[in-house]
């Protein structure tokens, strides 16, 4: 099948998905916590507050109007307002979005263009020193979980090595006009280069540190299609015919061993956006993640709320781009899709 | 006798596994003259394919060429440099893989890698255009028979038959052999029909070209039409050589014997037996004759030692000792 | 009908060979076998039992290793590797609780939604597994912890919730294939009830995936809990949780680095065993494939 096809039906699906996402998440953040009404007053507010709060919030109709209120404010830019900063969530999630989304990109393309090739050369030498180096130590990446590498990193490089890494910024250093809201980037367009240094000066660890984990995994996928496919006809016929060295390896090789490690990319982002929110929290990274834990220590539901959806939504349109990229790799799956 | 395009000594080939030392090839034989088509013949994991990967120099990693030479126009294939080997591959000889789907890469279009290899097999002097790339690649397609060679540039492995998929396996190979083709049981994971198709067209491309063929088969009736000599390969050993008619007038080894008695006969005389027993574990084989535990006329010794393979004239030559009094 | 599936009985003997000569699977099972022992025989085997609670001992707060606390004391001056074993039992607790739960269901789920494959049970199943998987696993466990509260109990229910769908994903998809296999209709031909085939005959074909995924979940689902204690949506204090012990142990780094750091290895080495093991499971049962 065509490519706008394959988009448009993974587009509907994602849609139905999310759709029943906000309604899992709509029920949870209602019914399980009791009286969304008492909690935003305090205890020591009086009834009649929390009644005429009740009656505000639509929270004595049926669940299902008050989801279809919910809907219908979001849909205008309102996701109700913040206990925590008494705020639209809406604002919120503006301020501190491109923070986490920075964070993130960096962080896949750290994974990306560092497992595929450490993973291909592990594969192609086999059992050579650098292969049995790569296998331990991806081992214990895989193990190691990511809030222990970012209070390692905290450890020596903050402190042991005096380098600057809480926040974005130093204290001393000007932000640069907002653009696109990833600083870095800013910062080049706006040619501050003093920004651009820090900014990347406090970006690259904690998104290290998300990576780490992704990277050892992606490079033991690698490594080991590697290896399988070595030994399949297809290239055994490639070779036999003389096709040089450098084609094989980056061309017929790369590809059909890329297709486990990017299917696999999906679940790794999933682990980049859930640890994120614990490495925000320790390098203070003003993001929606670290925003999100806030609000989950201090039952700000309506945070909560927008915050799941948004992580939701990432990982949506990661899952997306990722099937694109697959089946870009793989045409079988374009065109078997139709069959099955 | 015919110029000697390839001789292989004594070839002995094992594999390094977890549980030990697989010893699959042990002292095997072949020569092949220039435009003369040779077959093998012999059950599955008798280590027909390992011979011919080993001549092309692909053997998996853990393999080990133990002893022997496979000699090419002269020099030792298993000796010669990078670069030798390089233009051997590409010029010399080629192999079609006995399944032509896993042969072929399943992420590109076919064209692409078929083009890769007319770039580097049909272009030595001079670096070809896209255009010229193109053109060549469409030719080895018609010459192998196929139909719309536009059309299955431009597809995938997938979206082709079986029997195309055969065909342009062959057209890869032509590209890139100039004297020798091996056929790896070319048509075995086909349609009856459509093998005999292929065979036909093979030996028509073989006989057009001017090529050497070793031609692979399990099935007899498939190399009788095709070879002019023939090997008889048992358990990582050669059994048996001797030119096609002769073998079939005059088996020697037990093992020959038995195989010609196991293929059912048109004009009747029921269904026949095969033989008993199996191969046996390459893992825990022994020093002496491979086929012993299976062979009726077996004696003490031939579990002792392996026999060579004994001339007895016509061109016939017999791995076994007791070739007189059977 | 190429290639039809066909489930011999395991060869143990095989397996156990296998199994034995592979040494990482062994340093694995090692590990996991250790932890185990140190979290059931803990109040036996921890120097100072007491200090798993509530205690304080200001005097010797703050000490870092040496040969009388040989992890060193945290800011109350409790011993933290007594703490690290109480600590274990809570982890493989919630492995337990949570990968006893969510596995039956699971499978249940994922095997009853393979065979009637493409009916309405089916999608209903799948489409609220997919719901459920729509988020990052942390992410679903720390919104349901944070609108409870906080506790162990709650945590184990949360991260129950958010688990099952993985394993009627798994089951589903290896369900469905055999659906169709010969021996299934072989089955129903005869007059199985469907109850029969599920079980006795779709179902023995999973068991090697599911036992390696169980495997490698226990460590994963221990992170979890060691995550959401880190945030604070989990045991709460004094409970001795390894992510606890992190957390508040980093409220003094770098001087008093012991404090977070042993914790923080100790969960490493618990996650650590269990994938070891797990590949170790995962290739016994790879070798058992016709």
């Amino acid at each position: 099948m065509r490519m706008s096809t394959f988009i448009l039906k993974r587009l509907s699906y994602t849609v139905f998905v999310l759709f029943g996402l906000s309604i899992l998440i709509f029920i949870i953040a209602r019914v399980l916590p009791g009286d969304p009404a008492r909690l935003a007053l305090g205890p020591r507010a009086p009834d009649w507050a929390v009644q005429n709060l009740r009656q505000q919030l639509h929270l004595n109709e049926p669940l299902y109007i008050q989801y279809f209120y919910w809907v219908r404010d979001a849909a205008s830019g309102s996701l109700g307002e913040s206990l925590v900063t008494r705020r639209d969530v809406f604002t919120d999630v503006q301020e501190f979005l491109p923070a986490t989304l920075e964070l993130i990109t960096l962080s896949a393309l750290l994974v990306v263009a560092l497992a595929i090739p450490i993973g291909m050369v592990a594969g192609r030498r086999a059992n050579s020193w650098f292969d049995n180096l790569v296998r331990v130590l991806s081992y214990i990446g895989v193990a190691v979980p990511a809030f222990v590498v970012a209070i390692i990193f905290l450890l020596v490089f903050g402190f042991m090595l005096h380098i600057p890494i809480i926040g974005r910024l130093s204290p001393n250093i000007i932000a640069p006009p907002t653009v696109t809201g990833f600083i870095t980037i800013d910062s080049l367009i706006s040619g501050n280069m003093a920004a651009f240094f820090d900014a990347a000066v406090h970006l690259i660890l904690p998104a290290l540190a998300l990576a780490l984990g992704p990277i050892a995994q992606e490079a033991r996928i690698t490594r080991s299609s590697v290896v399988e496919n070595l030994n399949k006809d297809y290239i055994l016929s490639t070779v036999s015919h003389g096709v040089p060295e450098r084609l094989l390896t980056l061309k017929y090789l790369l590809r059909p061993s890329l297709i486990p490690t990017i299917s696999v990319m999906g679940l790794d982002i999933s682990s980049l956006i859930a640890n994120a929110f614990l490495v925000e929290l320790i390098y203070n990274w003003p993001g929606i993640s670290r925003y999100g834990i806030n609000a989950m220590l201090r039952k700000d539901l309506n945070a909560i709320v927008a915050v799941v959806m948004i992580a939701g939504i990432i990982f949506a349109i990661a899952n997306i781009v990722v099937d694109l990229i697959v089946a870009y790799l793989d045409p079988r799956i374009r065109y078997v899709e139709k069959a099955a | 006798m015919a110029e000697q395009l390839l001789d292989v000594k004594d070839l002995h080939v094992y594999f390094k596994v977890y549980e030990g030392l697989l010893k699959v090839l042990n002292g095997v034989f072949l020569n092949v003259g220039a435009k003369e088509k040779v077959g093998i013949i012999g059950e599955s994991g008798c280590g027909k394919t390992t011979t011919m990967k080993a001549i092309m120099r692909i053997l998996a990693a853990n393999a080990i060429v133990a002893g022997g030479t496979i000699a090419y126009r002269g020099s030792d294939v298993l000796q010669v440099g990078m670069q030798d080997l390089m233009r051997l591959r590409r010029t010399s000889m080629s192999m079609i893989f006995q399944d032509p789907t896993a042969a072929l890469n399943p992420v590109f279009k076919v064209g692409e890698q078929l083009e890769d290899i007319v770039r580097y097999s049909e272009f030595i002097s001079h670096t070809p255009t896209k255009q010229e790339v193109r053109t060549k690649a469409v030719d080895l397609l018609k010459s192998a028979a196929l139909p719309e060679p536009e059309r299955i540039l431009d597809s995938y492995p997938f979206q082709l038959s079986g029997g195309m998929r055969q065909r342009v396996c062959i057209a890869m190979s032509l590209a890139s052999a100039k004297d020798l083709l091996i056929a790896d049981e070319p048509g075995t994971s086909l349609d009856v029909t459509i093998e005999d198709q292929i065979m036909r067209e093979l030996k028509q491309i073989v006989e057009d070209r001017g090529l050497s063929v070793i031609l692979i088969s399990h099935s007899i009736g498939a190399v009788k039409g095709f070879v002019t000599k023939l090997y008889v390969m048992y358990a990582g050993t050669m059994v048996e050589e001797a030119p096609t008619d002769e073998l079939f007038s005059n088996p020697v080894h037990p093992y020959t014997q038995n195989l010609l008695k196991a293929v059912p006969k048109l004009t009747g005389g029921g269904v026949p037996e095969g033989i008993a027993g199996r191969i046996p574990s390459y893992l825990t084989i022994g020093d002496g004759c491979r086929f012993a535990s299976r062979c009726m006329s077996a004696k003490e010794s031939c579990q002792a030692h392996a026999p060579p393979a004994f001339d007895i004239g016509n061109g016939h030559r017999v791995a076994c000792f007791h070739y007189g009094d059977i | 009908m190429k290639g039809a599936v066909f489930r011999k009985g395991p060869d143990y003997g095989k397996s156990w060979h296998k199994f034995s000569n592979n040494y990482l699977s062994q340093v694995g099972l090692g590990v996991v076998a250790l932890v185990a022992v140190i979290a059931i025989f803990a109040p036996y085997m921890a120097p100072y039992p007491s200090n798993a609670g509530f205690f304080v001992n200001y005097p010797e707060a703050h000490e870092p290793p040496n040969w009388i606390h040989i992890f060193g004391t945290d800011q109350f001056g409790r011993d933290v590797l007594s703490r690290i074993m109480f600590g274990f039992r809570y982890s493989l607790m919630m492995a337990v609780v949570v990968l006893s739960l969510v596995v039956p269901l699971g499978v249940v789920l994922g095997l009853v939604a393979g065979y009637y494959r493409g009916g309405k049970v089916d999608m209903v199943v799948m489409r609220c597994a997919d719901i459920f998987l729509a988020v990052p696993p942390l992410v679903l466990a720390l919104s349901i912890c944070s609108v409870l509260t906080p506790s162990v109990f709650n945590a184990m229910m949360a991260v129950s919730l958010m688990w099952w769908p993985w394993y009627t994903r798994l089951v589903y998809s290896i369900s469905s294939s055999l659906r169709n296999e010969a021996f299934v209709q072989a089955a129903e031909i005869a007059g199985a009830s469907p109850f029969h085939i599920i079980f006795r005959e779709i179902l023995p074909n999973c068991l090697g995936p599911i036992l390696t995924k169980i495997t490698l979940d226990a460590g994963w689902v221990i992170l979890i809990g060691a995550s959401l204690s880190f945030v604070g949506l989990g045991a709460q204090p004094p409970i001795p949780d390894l992510g606890t012990m992190v957390s508040d142990g980093a409220n003094f780094l770098p001087e008093q680095w012991w404090v977070s750091l042993f914790p923080a290895l100790a969960i490493v080495l618990v996650i650590l065993g269990f994938n070891l093991l797990g590949d170790g499971v995962r290739d016994l049962f790879a070798a058992e494939t016709v």
